[in-house]
């Protein structure tokens, strides 16, 4: 039975963590590989780093930071934010991503999926889905109720965030990261009933992002649906770690990897846990 | 101190994206070198079979670079190797992804798909849980980024299960040859303690794995 996955994300600029983090243990909380390092220890399942360099040096120092953190982290690392071309892919995960997000491109140009797909495995390729709400979310149909926004939630794309995720998953991608624009920065909890909405239409993993503020959102999320959820805000901005994070989530209910392995797991035996969490055999 | 670190060999193929790996034997303190052809496969301590992308895939290139035979062999013979996602996939007779493709065959059985109704990818962490007989594959979270599956460890063959829509082979060994249909390079510091109890088997100890060995953890 799989256990849901923590996701903690590095927003980098120029080689450099770009939101403020207070870990005290970290001597330069700026650098994103001793930052990685911390969440793996505090045992994170994943790492997703975003890379929002404008510039092509910018854009050329994230490919050192993905080397940067994969030599010190033996977690999954997903790498997204300037990932145009099967050339772009094919250099991130050269330098030791495990899996690349598109996300503008793949709309602009959707056989982008396919192709990465077919040179690299759909577990290398998650489609990167921002969606907006629209002034019907959430009445008679809801699938209708939410639009895909690219370029940071800019501009529009005519496209339908559940109809897009099923043609993604149609095209080969093997996950879906799915952020709400109008909850991201908020704090007020993901945007479950667009979960929902995607959730109905596809069978590849969906990773719930935009808007988890504590771990009763991560909570919601996973019982929404979300087999992953990404926060950035929870472990940057407050004095809360992976591990604070998990031991909720267990106490809970839900079951959680520990970091170490099975010995000091905060859920106890990890057989005695997932029939309380929303991922059981019902599903 | 180059030079001085044990050197191991992977086999290289078009589709596996191998950095993780290497670097997962790097921070370990051993080299790890391509291997090139079947001489090489045949005379080395140790050989890392990794693989992403199709059966089909990974299986052409087996026969383009010659090394069906040599891979062969050292399963057959116990010698040290690690076959990791795909690399234990084409260990068996076949697939369901490729039909009418034949695998290396040195493991009795088939791939399949998961079962409807599961979700595919199985993407993240899974419990593993093996034979008390096994020497490396011990119990723990292992990560997964797999479609298809073994669904019985074939005969004489030690497994370790997980469950995704019912049991199937997450793991399983035969002398010194390990196969892992989840990535113990992405595993934590538990898949860093296997791969370094796969290299102590494999009489390729360092500091580093007695280190890990030794002190417990995991």
């Amino acid at each position: 039975m799989l256990i849901p996955r923590i996701i903690p994300c590095l927003d980098v600029r120029d080689g450099r963590v770009v939101k403020g983090v207070r870990f005290q243990n970290l001597r330069d909380a700026g650098d994103p590989a001793a930052l990685a390092a911390e969440y793996e220890r505090q045992g994170a399942d994943e790492l997703v780093m975003l890379d929002v360099s404008a510039t092509a040096d910018g854009r050329r120092a994230a490919v050192e930071t993905v080397s940067a953190l994969r030599r010190r982290i033996s977690i999954p690392l997903t790498v997204g934010g300037g990932v145009r071309s099967e050339a772009d892919a094919a250099c991130m995960l050269g330098a030791g991503a495990d899996k690349v997000a598109v996300n503008t491109a793949a709309v602009e140009d959707p056989s982008l999926v396919a192709r990465l797909a077919g040179r690299f495995g759909s577990q290398c390729v998650v489609v990167a889905i921002d969606a907006a709400r629209t002034p019907d979310a959430g009445e008679a149909e809801p699938s209708m109720s939410w639009a895909v926004v690219v370029r940071a939630g800019t501009r529009a794309t005519g496209l339908r965030a559940d109809a897009w995720s099923r043609e993604c998953q149609r095209l080969g991608a093997g996950e879906i990261l799915l952020t709400s624009i109008d909850r991201d920065g908020v704090g007020s909890g993901y945007d479950l009933d667009l979960l929902r909405a995607v959730r109905r239409g596809v069978r590849i993993p969906i990773i719930a992002s935009g808007g988890a503020a504590h771990w009763e959102h991560l909570a919601e999320g996973l019982t929404a649906g979300a087999d992953a959820v990404l926060a950035a805000t929870i472990f940057h901005d407050r004095i809360r770690t992976v591990a604070d994070v998990k031991r909720d989530l267990a106490s809970a209910g839900f079951a959680v990897r520990a970091a170490g392995g099975l010995e000091g797991s905060p859920g106890g035996s990890p057989d005695a846990s997932p029939a309380a969490g929303p991922r059981g055999g019902a599903r | 101190m180059p030079g001085s670190r044990p050197v191991i060999h992977v086999v290289r193929t078009p589709t596996a994206n191998i950095a993780s790996v290497l670097a997962a034997f790097d921070r370990l303190g051993v080299e790890v070198a391509p291997a090139e052809g079947p001489d090489m496969i045949e005379r080395s301590g140790a050989v890392v079979l990794p693989g992403v992308g199709s059966f089909d895939a990974g299986m052409r290139s087996m026969r383009e670079n010659g090394l069906v035979e040599a891979i062969r062999r050292r399963v057959d013979g116990g010698r040290p190797v690690l076959a990791i996602c795909l690399g234990m996939q084409i260990l068996f007779e076949s697939s369901e992804e490729s039909p009418g493709v034949e695998g290396l065959a040195v493991a009795a059985g088939t791939v399949g798909r998961f079962p409807a109704g599961v979700r595919v990818p199985q993407m993240g962490w899974n419990l593993v849980k093996p034979d008390p007989s096994c020497r490396v594959l011990r119990p723990g979270h292992a990560y997964y980024a797999n479609s298809f599956r073994a669904a019985a460890t074939p005969p004489g063959w030690l497994g370790a299960w997980s469950e995704h829509g019912g049991p199937f082979v997450g793991g399983m060994e035969r002398g010194s040859v390990v196969a892992c249909q989840f990535h113990p390079e992405l595993s934590g510091a538990w898949g860093a303690r296997l791969l370094a109890g796969w290299l102590d088997l494999s009489g390729v100890p360092t500091p580093a794995t007695r280190d890990l060995l030794e002190s417990g953890a995991c």
